[in-house]
């Protein structure tokens, strides 16, 4: 249940007023003539959205789960199950959202399970790079702090409740707008920027000594504060 | 910054502005309280505003979304609460770290065989289903003649009888049971949402 707070976003990602926007562009234009295609059980189809949109699933699952394998095959895996499940997507409604709702589900079962086996995701640094690397080259100081910045950053992200985290990597990893991510989750824009929040605060606590002004409880107000999801 | 991960071509659709636009983002509405104050600490009788609400701007602010309305009204905000600047700018100081931060590019290859991997998935997926039907219906065929043979041979004690009759009895149970715990735990699967906290 909403607050009365997210109530004022609904009308900004209301499905209905975007499922029939005039402003489709003609990528998804391309994607819809190509799920229709695919729903008819056109391979060949569904092989041009699979290569359409393996970058952002890939890199999706990629920040969920923090492996590189991991991410490979459960996006892989997001596919295959789509194309089985092709019978139920809808061609009036943008396809990623759709996939985004399989991927999700099995990188959460994925870490579920990894948690409950007591594994530890040991390669979590590997998954992020420097993104100023080869601007200048950096002294080998520096680039050793950085090393260990990024270290600190992925066990961080690693640690968030699955909710946040996924609001985090699609905000910061693949630069999605609110309304865009709140499209994909299908919640309110303002339950975005909530979770969005608390993922930040997370992090800011756990990287303070790398933040100047890192406050020591990390909170703006001491009013409420609940979870009004 | 172009990043990997960053949707190409394929994304969704902006719809005419950010999250925060006008009319409908914090403060497009008149806010919560606080919106019409120009500067200066918050007046004696003033209403806070709501701390959700708060977050939000600050969180719209950081990202670069907010709307002119809103950022009036943050802006307010942290001209009433001394320790506001401090947290708005830690949450842009790690901005700044983050966005250091790009996921790292695979091996180029890779993308050359993400499709023929999943299309082989797809084939292997189907021919294991296949295979799984045929020899669990071959089997239970299989097993169902060769018990009703051996209970129907009068030469056998009858205590052995019994026994057989027992085995498959059970394998049956076991069977109907695990097929039972298999599909509800796909239900389970399927409802499920966050349970990751």
């Amino acid at each position: 249940m909403h607050s009365r707070v997210y109530s004022q976003w609904e009308p900004l990602i209301e499905n209905s007023q975007m499922r029939h926007d005039p402003t489709w562009n003609s990528a998804e234009a391309a994607d819809r003539a190509l799920v229709i295609r695919a729903r008819n059980g056109e391979r060949t189809a569904f092989g041009k959205l699979v290569t359409r949109h393996m970058h952002r699933a890939y890199y999706t699952a990629l920040g969920l789960v923090g492996n590189h394998d991991d991410a490979l095959d459960l996006s892989q895996d997001a596919f295959a199950r789509a194309f089985r499940a092709r019978a139920t997507i809808d061609p009036e409604r943008p396809f990623f959202p759709w996939l985004y709702q399989i991927i999700r589900r099995l990188c959460f079962n994925h870490v579920r399970d990894r948690r409950s086996r007591r594994q530890k995701v040991t390669e979590a640094q590997s998954w992020l790079a420097d993104a100023t690397m080869g601007r200048r080259p950096p002294n080998p100081a520096v680039a050793s702090e950085r090393a260990e910045l990024r270290e600190r950053v992925a066990r961080a992200i690693e640690r968030l409740p699955g909710r946040e985290r996924e609001v985090l990597v699609l905000r910061e990893f693949q630069e999605m707008r609110y309304r865009e991510i709140a499209e994909v989750l299908d919640i309110p824009a303002g339950t975005v920027m909530s979770r969005l929040y608390r993922a930040r605060r997370s992090l800011a606590r756990e990287l303070a000594p790398y933040l100047a002004t890192a406050p020591e409880d990390g909170s703006p107000s001491s009013g409420k504060g609940g979870h009004n999801e | 910054m172009n990043r990997p991960g960053r949707p190409q071509g394929g994304g969704s659709r902006q719809g005419g502005g950010s999250g925060l636009g006008s009319g409908n983002g914090p403060g497009g509405g008149g806010g919560q309280g606080g919106g019409s104050r120009q500067g200066g600490t918050r007046r004696s009788g003033e209403k806070a505003p709501d701390s959700e609400r708060l977050r939000q701007l600050m969180m719209a602010e950081v990202d670069e979304e907010i709307s002119p309305e809103a950022r009036a009204e943050l802006e307010s905000e942290l001209a009433a609460d001394p320790d506001l600047p401090g947290k708005l700018e830690t949450f842009r100081q790690l901005k700044e770290v983050t966005g250091t931060m790009t996921p790292i590019k695979p091996p180029r290859e890779m993308w050359d065989g993400y499709w023929e991997d999943i299309y082989r998935r797809m084939e292997r997926g189907i021919g294991w289903a296949l295979a799984s039907l045929g020899a669990v219906v071959v089997g239970s065929w299989a097993l169902w003649n060769a018990v009703t043979s051996l209970i129907a041979d009068s030469e056998l004690p009858v205590l052995v009888r019994w026994s057989l009759l027992a085995l498959l009895t059970g394998v049956m149970v076991l069977f109907v049971s695990v097929l039972r715990e298999r599909l509800f735990m796909r239900k389970r699967e399927n409802s499920y949402k966050d349970v990751i906290r």
